[in-house]
């Protein structure tokens, strides 16, 4: 019988193979060069990304911090003093009149990511709670195109969206007309209502995915408690998101923060270091497209305050990327 | 004596007629808290419960036994409209608590469940503290005094067996207990809203054996105030701890009486080729 003998080979002799591959000796294949092709392809492409950083970080502190002789950097020709307390931002003036505080740079950054914090986070939230725990599949199978929609559009017609509509026939009206107040073309209020407009579905479709992701097993035990559907979306679903929730404030507003095109069109000509959102601002991106596409004297100082700005500019939003990742890591429950 | 054996009489014959068989509560007294007649129950076309009529009596344990997929928890989590959160499923027939029909129309389906409550197979903590966990339900019912949440809290936590293990870290997360305790917990949970009736869908199939015997004796210790329905896949503990026993087949009903007799002496073929391990 074929398998009395199969049983008999097995127990005599083991498991038989040619010699050759019997070996556990590495020998040469292609399949290990392809193997190895690919391990080095793949580390190649991080490898850019590190390298990028680290040049754009090299580059931003020879221009500002220092810089080997016979060039000087910014702070060896502005004091870091100066920058940081001085009021007033006028690298435009002449020589003797020449300004460089930093601080209604912030301000102006600040205060548009204020406005359009106070506009799209809260939006963005209750469409995400919309879309995670009202709407019916057919609802939200027409809100997230409409909302991508929202998120394709180039922020320069943002920009235009709000000098030309925003400003004239709902800010004006209302502060200037209705109220008696100063209204400037270009304000701060505008430019931040638009970026707020930005975040929203940037905002809505991140804790949309965290909302979602809180098991379905906790809404149950919420409803079997006798909650509304209100409660579980308020009480249950919205504290389990709590830290996928923040995270994504806390990216939308880097994103605020170095929001560009549609606030230099929106709100940007003086650095007046104010708080009025009515007025002209300036803010740290948008003085550098400023300077950039004017007139600039390269090696001036002028040209290496950009760098400065981009600096304090990356540390602000390397900071609210750093604290996103701690929020995240600190708050997130462990569902099994 | 007498009195009680007719009762017995009355609903199913007595196995052996020892006293012992007899449940504390016999069934037959008062009418049933809930009762549901020729209830069918689909998902979207498909029908998952074929004309189920079932009385389910105050104050015992009745148990819902059958192979996986019969229907025993769509039918549990129908006694409290769960299934209304599952979009496309509909329900006919009656379904009657304390005869009053819940699937009509101005029915508020937030009090029925206050009064009906439920616990599920797996523990499901809410990610907050173990005293936040059981003032949920009082909370959402506006109850807002602060003494009388710890009130509840202590209450709840000392019927589900938990307070003693529990009292001294009620700010800490429930997250961190283990998983015999979150299944108490969520439990005590369910008491905190006083409900009359707890609609328990397998409750310690996922426990080690010494949480499952103390989930089954708190079980014991709960039917004197409620009335409990239990979703059971495991037949010795649907036998030690219920009184009445359902054994449901493919979407029907096949069997319901005392647990003894259903377990000792079926009246269905079906019944007695599962219990005794043949199908299923």
């Amino acid at each position: 019988m074929p398998g009395s003998q199969d049983k008999k080979s097995v127990s005599n002799v083991g498991p038989t193979r040619p010699d050759g591959a019997s070996s556990l000796r590495r020998r040469f294949s292609w399949m290990h060069v392809r193997e190895q092709a690919i391990q080095w392809v793949l580390f190649g492409c991080a490898l850019l990304s590190v390298l990028t950083t680290v040049s754009i970080i090299y580059v931003l502190i020879t221009e500002s911090v220092y810089a080997l002789p016979p060039h000087t950097a910014f702070f060896q020709e502005v004091s870091i003093r100066e920058f940081f307390t001085e009021t007033r931002w006028t690298p435009q003036y002449a020589e003797e009149q020449q300004h460089y505080g930093i601080l209604p740079l912030v301000t102006g950054t600040f205060l548009i990511t204020g406005i359009s914090a106070i506009i799209g986070l809260p939006v963005g939230l209750l469409i995400a709670i919309y879309l995670s725990e009202y709407a019916s599949p057919s609802a939200r199978k027409w809100v997230k195109p409409v909302l991508e929609i929202l998120a394709g559009i180039p922020t320069v017609v943002y920009g235009y969206f709000a000098i030309r509509f925003l400003t004239p026939m709902l800010i004006v009206p209302i502060f200037e007309n209705w109220l008696g107040m100063t209204v400037y073309g270009k304000n701060a209020l505008a430019g931040g209502i638009v970026v707020g407009l930005m975040i929203i579905p940037m905002v809505a479709s991140l804790s949309e995915d965290v909302m979602r992701s809180v098991p379905n097993s906790l809404r149950e035990s919420g409803y079997a408690l006798g909650s509304t559907k209100f409660d579980v979306s308020s009480k249950i679903v919205v504290p389990a998101a709590l830290s996928g929730i923040f995270a994504s404030f806390l990216l939308a507003l880097s994103r605020s923060i170095g929001e560009t095109m549609a606030v230099a069109i929106a709100s940007a000509g003086f650095a007046n270091l104010t708080l009025n959102p009515l007025a002209q601002i300036q803010t740290m991106t948008s003085y550098i497209v400023d300077v950039m596409t004017g007139e600039v004297v390269s090696g001036s100082t002028v040209e290496k305050s950009l760098y400065a700005v981009a600096l304090v500019l990356f540390i602000i939003t390397m900071m609210m990327n750093l604290i996103s990742q701690w929020v995240l890591s600190r708050y997130r429950e462990v569902y099994q | 004596m007498a009195l009680v054996k007719r009762f017995t009489q009355f609903v199913e014959p007595p196995s052996d007629g020892s006293i012992a068989h007899v449940p504390e509560v016999a069934p037959s007294l008062g009418p049933p808290k809930i009762e549901t007649r020729g209830m069918s129950f689909f998902y979207g076309t498909k029908q998952a419960l074929y004309d189920i009529n079932l009385q389910i009596q105050s104050r015992a344990v009745t148990a819902l036994i059958g192979p996986s997929g019969c229907g025993k928890s769509t039918y549990l989590r129908s006694l409290n409209r769960m299934n209304d959160i599952i979009e496309g499923t509909r329900v006919t027939g009656e379904v009657l608590l304390d005869g009053m029909e819940i699937y009509s129309r101005d029915v508020d389906v937030v009090s029925l469940r206050k009064r009906v409550g439920m616990v599920f197979q797996k523990s499901t903590p809410f990610p907050k503290s173990i005293f936040d966990n059981i003032a949920f339900g009082p909370r959402i019912a506006g109850e807002t005094s602060k003494s009388e949440l710890q009130g509840i809290v202590e209450r709840s936590l000392k019927q589900a067996a938990l307070w003693n293990e529990v009292k001294d870290r009620l700010k800490e997360s429930a997250m961190a207990l283990s998983g015999g305790q979150q299944q108490r917990l969520c439990i005590a949970r369910a008491l905190a809203t006083n409900p009359e009736v707890i609609l328990m869908d397998e409750p310690a199939s996922a426990l080690d054996p010494a949480s499952t015997a103390r989930i089954e004796d708190l079980i014991f210790e709960l039917k004197q105030n409620y009335t409990i329905v239990i979703v059971t896949h495991n037949m010795q503990q649907a036998a030690r701890i219920s009184e009445m026993t359902a054994f449901f087949c493919v979407g029907r009903l096949v069997e319901i009486g005392q647990t003894k007799q259903l377990f000792t002496n079926p009246t269905q073929k079906e019944t007695e080729d599962y219990i005794t391990g043949r199908f299923g």
